[in-house]
């Protein structure tokens, strides 16, 4: 389908491809919701500024409510519903790291992000990406120390998978 | 949710996308182009900005690019900020782009946006101001070569159905030595109350500045003072405070005295940086 409005796109959304119809005004966080069901990325501020709307866009984090789905097309999209099982979701935990939880979902994407490019990150780094990503409960602390106790476990582990 | 629909529009080329927007208007459509996208949608989600269409300059590869040749450094306006924060070719660019906004943003804010934004501050142009770089516009058929201070005086002077390509840097300015600084009310990442970019070339200093007043700008007679002789550089400085183009803002962010006070500093603080350098 593709008129004026509206557009079928091609999505690879955790690995899978999506054919979806989308309205060319649509944001991704709204696409990734409502259409495909996928509620991990949460709707703040709709407007850049909180980061509880995080995905991955070919490894790089994004906002997904400031991105039109249509601008999605041949890329790829993680959210935090394809990174289950990641040691990062279990730092999370054992760092207690979530509080009332809106963020967390926001706040492990762009640590995955930052963890594929910066594998070994320094605090400075960590605090540069996570600047992005707003917490009311204010837990940044433990959610610093999660991320930069996965960092060092890959480290020692010689790997780069966070 | 963007209250209301529109065209999408990717061209592959630059005469593409001037036919697109020609075609598009010649329809009774309005139009806009489109970079990183974050303006346009906080705008059109509040119902402050319409449009028919918008036209995707991501596809164009003049404008993606990042490169060198011989006489400049080549930035595509559709290049986004973090991608220039990282490319390094001109460092004062680079430091100066990676304070704006925050990091997952700046995977999104393009250049191109950040100069032909509605936010006044502007903050990237600050360091092509102080290169006295050259702008690549798509104009008409074709596209022109100006000089930024003909394009930019306090905002972005491009007609309608106009774009900027790409903004040429020379690299006889690329690696000077230079100064990036800003300062915000309370975090790091927040709209400035004062933001200079400045680099040091045959012993005089360029400056440019945002958050003071109501637009960025690089301004003859505030450089003058900063570089005027026997004076030190807090005399300096708080000589070139006082010639401002047009007085500070004083609103809720900052009152006017503050914003004088963290300029003069600013200032001073410039100064000794490349007199020491």
């Amino acid at each position: 389908m593709n008129n004026s409005a509206m557009s079928t796109v091609e999505l690879d959304v955790n690995g899978k491809r999506k054919a979806v119809v989308v309205r060319h005004a649509d944001t991704l966080l709204d696409v990734l919701r409502v259409k495909l069901g996928l509620t991990g990325a949460k709707p703040g501020c709709g407007n850049g500024d909180c980061g509880a709307c995080a995905v991955l866009v070919d490894d790089e984090p994004m906002h997904s409510c400031h991105m039109l789905a249509v601008e999605a097309a041949g890329k790829r999209v993680t959210t935090i519903e394809g990174l289950q099982g990641t040691a990062l979701q279990q730092a999370f935990v054992d760092h207690w790291a979530v509080q009332c939880g809106y963020c967390t979902s926001g706040m492990i994407v762009a640590s995955h992000g930052l963890l594929l490019r910066h594998p070994n990150p320094d605090e400075a780094t960590v605090n540069e990406w996570l600047s992005s990503n707003l917490c009311r409960c204010t837990g940044y602390e433990e959610i610093k120390q999660a991320v930069l106790s996965v960092a060092r476990s890959v480290g020692q582990a010689g790997g780069t998978t966070p | 949710m963007i209250p209301f629909d529109f065209e999408y529009c990717k061209p592959a080329t630059v005469g593409e996308a001037l036919k697109t927007f020609r075609d598009l208007q010649a329809a009774g459509k309005r139009v806009c182009y489109y970079g990183g996208g974050t303006e346009f949608i906080s705008l059109a989600r509040l119902g402050s900005v319409t449009t028919a269409a918008v036209i995707d300059l991501k596809g164009i590869p003049e404008c993606l690019t990042l490169s060198e040749n011989d006489q400049h450094v080549l930035i595509g306006a559709a290049a986004s900020l973090t991608q220039i924060a990282e490319y390094r070719a001109y460092p004062l660019l680079s430091d100066h782009c990676r304070r704006i906004a925050d990091h997952t943003s700046r995977n999104r804010i393009t250049i191109g946006g950040n100069l032909a934004g509605v936010i006044e501050y502007r903050e990237a142009v600050l360091p092509l101001l102080v290169s006295d770089a050259q702008v690549v516009v798509a104009r008409g058929e074709g596209m022109e070569t100006v000089s930024i201070h003909d394009i930019f005086k306090g905002t972005l002077l491009i007609g309608a159905g106009e774009f900027i390509i790409q903004l040429l840097v020379p690299r006889s300015e690329a690696n000077l030595p230079y100064v990036s600084l800003k300062k915000t009310r309370h975090s790091k990442v927040d709209y400035p109350l004062v933001s200079i970019a400045a680099s040091k070339k045959d012993g005089r200093i360029r400056l440019a500045v945002s958050g003071v007043c109501r637009y960025p700008f690089r301004y003859p007679p505030l450089e003058d003072e900063v570089n005027a002789a026997n004076r030190s550089p807090l005399e300096r400085a708080e000589r070139a405070a006082a010639r401002l183009p047009e007085p500070a803002v004083n609103d809720a962010f900052g009152s006017r005295d503050y914003r004088l006070f963290l300029l003069r500093h600013a200032i001073a603080d410039t100064i000794r940086q490349l007199e020491g350098a």
